[in-house]
C-alpha cells in the first residue's frame, strides 16, 4: 500500500448503525436486569413473589444479556466497520448482514422470553435451549461467511491485526457452541446434554472459559487494536508484538477451562494442566494490554482532554487488573479459598465492566458519530460524566465483592478445635449483606452511566446537520 | 499410534510452529509489511490528518 489516497469505497454502515444503537440499548437493559438481581440479594421481595422474576431465573437472563446482547452487538457493529474499513471494501453481502442483524435480535428475544419462563438447559452461559441454539449456529455461519467473504475480497494485501483477533472469534464460537450444545431433545423446550458426568462437566468449562478467552476477550481485542490506535490518531505500539499476541492467546486459552473445575470429580491431572495453563496466560495477556496503552506514549496529554480514548485505556487497565487476577484464583491453592464466593464475582465484573463493557462504550461513542454523519457527538462533558460513572461504579462493585468473597471464604473454611465448623452458612450471608448493598450501588453507577449515553446518541443521532462543532475533538 | 503419542507429537508440533512464528516476527523480512500493515486503520481515510504523518517516526518503537 504505497499510494496514498483510495477511492472511499460505499461502505455498508446500516448494519453497523443498526448494531450500534442495539448495543446501547441491549446494554442498559441487560445491566438493569443485574441492578434488579442484585437488589434481590439484599431484599428478597424485590422478586414480587413472581416466580418468573425469581433470582434464578432472572440471574441467566442478566448474563445472557450483558454477554450475547450488548456485547454481541458490540461485537457485530465494530467487526463489521473495522473489516470493511480496514480490508477497504463493502461487506461481502448486505443480505447475509441483515440476517445477521434480525436473526440475533430474535436469539435475544426468545432468550427473554424462555429463561424468565424457567426453559434452560442449566449450563451456564448456553443455558438456551436447542431450537435457539440452532438460530444461534444459522446466524453465526452467516457471520463467519460474511466477515471471511469481506476479508477474502479486500483491496488491500494485508489482514489487519485486529482482523485476525475478529477472525479467530468467530471461528471459535462456533466450534464451541456446537459442540456444547449437543444434546437429545425430548420435547421442543427440554434437552439433555450429550455428555455424562465430569466429561459434561468438563466440555461445559471447555465451552466456558473460552466463551471468556474468544467471545469476551478476542473479539475485544479486536476491538482495541483498532479504535485504540484511531482514537489516539497512531498506529498501534508494536505490530510485531501484536502478531506474538495474537498466537499465543489462541494457543494457549483453549487450555484453561479446567481451573473452573478445581477439587471436583475432574482427573487431578486435568486439573493442574488447566491451573498452569492459565498461569501461563498471564504473559499474551499483558503483553496485549502493554501494546494497547503504549500506543499512546507521546500522546499521553491526549487523555486529559479525550474521555472516548479515557474509556479505551482504563478499560486495559481493567484488562490488565483482571488478567492477572485470573491466573492467581487459577492456582489451586488461591481457589480453594476463593471458589465459590463472591471473590468470582467480583473478578467476572472487573472484566465485564471494566474491560469489556468500557471498550465497548469507547469504540460506540467513537463509531456513533461517524456512522451518522455527525462532526462529533453531542456532548463531550457527559462522555466525562459517563466514564466517572462507570468507573466508580466497578471499582465500587469489585472492591465490595473482593472483601466479601475472601471474608466467606476464611468464614466457611474455619474451624473450632473439636473439628467442627465455626460458622453457620447463614452466618457467611448477614455478614455479605452490606457488601452487598455496596455492589447494588456501584451496578447502579453503571446503568445511570449508560442511560446518560443512551441520551448523548439520541441526541447525536438526531442533531441537525451542522449543528455540532468538531472544534478541538481530537480525531 | 496410541493417542497419547498423537498428543505427545501435536503438542511438540504446536510448540515449534509457535517458536517459529516468533522468529518469523521479529525477521527484518516482516518488519516493512508490519508497518504497512499496522497504518491499515488510517490508509482509508481520504485526506491524512496531520498527526498521522507521525507514524512514521512511531514505527521507529516497533524495534
Amino acid at each position: 500500500m504505497s499510494e496514498s489516497s483510495r477511492a472511499h469505497p460505499e461502505y455498508n454502515y446500516k448494519v453497523v448503525r443498526q448494531f450500534a444503537v442495539m448495543t446501547v440499548i441491549w446494554g442498559i437493559v441487560g445491566m438493569t436486569v443485574g441492578v434488579l438481581i442484585a437488589s434481590q440479594l439484599i431484599w428478597p421481595e424485590m422478586n414480587f413473589n413472581t416466580p418468573w422474576l425469581t433470582y434464578s431465573r432472572l440471574r441467566p437472563l442478566h448474563t445472557n444479556a450483558v454477554i450475547f446482547a450488548f456485547g454481541g452487538c458490540a461485537l457485530f457493529a465494530t467487526s463489521y466497520y473495522v473489516v470493511q474499513r480496514t480490508s477497504q471494501a463493502r461487506l461481502f453481502s448486505d443480505k447475509l448482514a441483515a440476517f445477521t442483524f434480525w436473526g440475533w435480535q430474535a436469539v435475544i428475544v426468545a432468550a427473554a422470553i424462555t429463561l424468565p419462563l424457567g426453559m434452560t438447559s442449566s449450563k451456564e452461559y448456553a443455558e438456551l435451549e436447542w431450537p435457539i441454539d440452532i438460530l444461534i449456529t444459522l446466524v453465526w455461519v452467516a457471520y463467519a461467511i460474511n466477515f471471511f467473504g469481506t476479508m477474502i475480497i479486500r483491496k488491500v494485501s494485508h489482514i489487519y491485526v485486529a482482523n485476525w483477533f475478529f477472525g479467530a472469534f468467530i471461528l471459535t464460537v462456533a466450534v464451541l457452541h456446537i459442540a456444547n450444545s449437543m444434546v437429545i431433545p425430548v420435547s421442543f423446550t427440554k434437552s439433555y446434554s450429550l455428555y455424562a458426568g465430569a466429561v459434561d462437566a468438563m466440555v461445559q468449562w471447555w465451552y466456558g472459559h473460552n466463551a471468556v478467552g474468544f467471545f469476551l476477550t478476542a473479539g475485544f481485542l479486536g476491538m482495541m487494536y483498532y479504535f485504540v490506535p484511531k482514537q489516539a490518531g497512531r498506529p498501534v505500539y508494536s505490530y510485531r508484538l501484536s502478531v506474538i499476541h495474537f498466537w499465543a492467546l489462541i494457543s494457549l486459552y483453549i487450555w484453561a477451562g479446567p481451573h473452573h473445575l478445581h477439587y471436583t470429580a475432574l482427573p487431578d491431572w486435568t486439573q493442574s494442566l488447566g491451573m498452569v495453563m492459565s498461569v501461563i496466560l498471564f504473559v499474551p495477556s499483558w503483553g496485549g494490554m502493554i501494546n494497547g496503552i503504549m500506543t499512546l506514549s507521546g500522546a499521553w496529554h491526549k487523555l486529559r482532554t479525550d474521555p472516548i480514548l479515557r474509556f479505551l485505556i482504563v478499560s486495559l487497565s481493567f484488562y490488565g487488573m483482571s488478567t492477572f487476577e485470573g491466573p492467581m484464583m487459577a492456582i489451586k491453592t488461591v481457589n480453594a479459598l476463593s471458589h465459590y464466593t463472591d471473590w468470582t464475582v467480583g473478578h467476572v465484573h472487573s472484566g465485564a465492566l471494566g474491560w469489556v463493557a468500557m471498550v465497548s462504550i469507547g469504540s460506540i461513542y467513537h463509531l456513533i458519530p461517524i456512522l451518522f454523519g455527525q462532526p462529533k457527538m453531542y456532548s463531550v462533558r457527559l462522555i466525562n460524566v459517563h466514564f466517572w460513572l462507570a468507573t466508580i461504579g466497578v471499582v465500587l462493585y469489585i472492591v465490595a465483592m473482593w472483601i466479601s468473597g475472601v471474608m466467606q471464604g476464611l468464614m466457611w473454611r474455619a474451624v473450632n478445635t473439636d473439628g467442627t465448623l465455626t460458622y453457620s452458612f447463614i452466618e457467611s450471608i448477614e455478614a455479605s449483606k452490606p457488601f452487598y448493598f455496596v455492589r447494588f450501588l456501584g451496578g447502579l453507577f453503571v446503568v445511570i452511566g449508560m442511560l446518560i449515553m443512551a441520551y448523548n446518541c439520541y441526541r447525536t443521532i438526531r442533531a441537525p446537520k451542522d449543528s455540532l462543532q468538531a472544534e478541538a475533538q481530537p480525531a | 499410534m496410541d493417542p497419547v503419542t498423537v498428543n505427545i507429537i501435536w503438542t511438540v508440533a504446536i510448540f515449534v510452529i509457535f517458536i517459529a512464528i516468533v522468529v518469523w516476527a521479529f525477521s527484518k523480512r516482516a518488519k516493512k509489511g508490519f508497518d504497512e500493515a499496522a497504518n491499515l486503520v488510517f490508509d482509508d481515510e481520504k485526506q491524512i490528518k496531520p498527526e498521522a504523518n507521525l507514524k512514521k517516526r512511531e514505527s521507529s518503537n516497533n524495534e
